[in-house]
């Protein structure tokens, strides 16, 4: 064997190794590496029924946003389309937070098992397209994204809200 | 094919020859791309106009990751057949990474803000991004970390190959974990859920971005090779000066 195929055997075994070995690591942080928990980890998955702090994602359900008077205090469902929970939030609400779209929050579990989140975050989803487009499909019944706006619920198809996949819903069909 | 340039002469000349065709294409490209950008697109159904930041965020970070490939591979190449240009190609190429990279995550940050609600998530996403530039940066230090430069291009060389681990980790970080971040939106089985009026200036500055890379490495590598060059010689000058003193 020459040297140089001595060195090219030796860099392609050591990336063998290393791609191994960060696989390996990989899976065994799966869990640990998540954002944010579904509401189905949280129904089925006694450890995260505590009240340590947690994230919680999911999708706005629609028609269930209610604000009060003051405009900080919310109060709305997440859903995964399998289990929900209402969570209870006073501050201010990012700019693309809505019904029908993907939203995590941040916060603690309360006994009675609703959430209370002091902190929430907007998740959009992979769709980029003007206005106008987004309207004509939604016309011509070819709309598969989430709902567009809070007004627009229903005729929408909540089926499909992300494309192929129910939202935060890939790890339990991978497992 | 490799072979051929791994000669400095035959790499300088191949360099010479691209370099104005590809300024020529980065004005071109990026110039056409901005106006696209910045004028004739639309603003997106959901975030507004906030969307332009996708114009320089996303082929910014397309960027990082191919250059931090560009360095890897070449980094393998240089390790197993020892040709010197690859090095040089390396080092040329990884403060451009690194630039891209910190471009990336600040048109990120300042894009989550307004849409998400915050600067930063730790999520699998961001951090992955974030580990890239400071491989970028260990890179650049460890290459120079040696008096020998010889030995700071196998050390470094080392560890472009095995933060090469990461780039996977970054692509499908999305797909493996919960994160904030969304699914990629161009590389996708079916259609790329980005309109073609939004596309069409996405893969303008894409394109754009890879010339002005292109540009930047020949730039740097020829200025690499040049210093080396006169190191070579001022050396040898001594060398001579020395043994004819000594005599």
């Amino acid at each position: 064997m020459t040297r140089k195929r001595r060195r090219l055997t030796v860099v392609f075994l050591g990336g063998l190794l290393l791609a191994t070995a960060s696989a390996l690591v990989l899976t065994a942080f799966e869990d640990s590496i998540v954002f944010f928990h579904t509401p189905t980890d949280i129904a089925t998955k006694k450890d995260l029924q505590s009240d340590r702090r947690l994230r919680l994602g999911g999708i706005v359900k629609e028609k269930s946003w209610s604000k009060k008077s003051d405009g900080l205090t919310h109060d709305f469902v997440v859903t995964d389309l399998t289990h929900e929970i209402r969570v209870a939030y006073k501050g201010i609400i990012p700019d693309l937070f809505r019904e029908g779209q993907g939203v995590v929050v941040e916060g603690r579990l309360l006994p009675d098992g609703n959430f209370r989140a002091d902190e929430v975050l907007a998740k959009h989803d992979e769709n980029y397209m003007p206005k106008e487009v987004a309207e004509a499909l939604k016309k011509s019944g070819q709309w598969k994204g989430g709902a567009v706006t809070g007004s627009e619920t229903g005729k929408t198809g909540g089926e499909k809200p992300y494309g192929d996949k129910p939202y935060g819903s890939q790890k339990e069909s991978t497992r | 094919m490799l072979h051929r340039f791994a000669n400095p002469t035959r790499f300088l000349r191949l360099a010479n020859a691209v370099l104005p065709w590809a300024t020529g294409l980065t004005i071109l490209l990026i110039g056409a791309g901005l106006y696209f950008a910045f004028g004739a697109s639309p603003a997106d159904y959901q975030q507004g106009e906030t969307v332009r930041i996708m114009y320089i965020h996303v082929p910014s970070a397309w960027m990082a990751m191919f250059a931090y490939a560009f360095i890897a591979v070449a980094s393998a190449v240089g390790l197993i057949w020892k040709h010197p240009v690859a090095h040089v190609c390396a080092l040329a190429a990884a403060p451009i990474g690194a630039c891209f990279t910190l471009i990336c995550l600040t048109t990120g940050s300042l894009w989550g803000k307004p849409m998400w609600g915050t600067w930063w998530v730790w999520d699998a996403r961001l951090t992955s991004v974030l580990v890239l530039f400071f491989l970028y940066l260990g890179f650049i230090a460890l290459a120079n970390a040696f008096d020998d430069a010889a030995r700071g291009e196998k050390a470094s060389a080392i560890l472009a190959l095995i933060g090469a681990v990461n780039l996977p980790i970054i692509k499908f970080s999305v797909d493996w974990w919960n994160t904030l971040h969304q699914p990629a939106s161009i590389s996708r089985i079916d259609m790329p859920a980005v309109h073609t009026s939004m596309l069409i200036p996405l893969l303008l500055m894409a394109v754009g971005f890879t010339m002005l890379f292109t540009v930047l490495v020949i730039i740097r590598a020829r200025a690499e090779l040049a210093d080396r060059r006169i190191n070579a010689l001022r050396s040898a000058r001594i060398h001579a000066e020395t043994a004819h003193s000594g005599a």
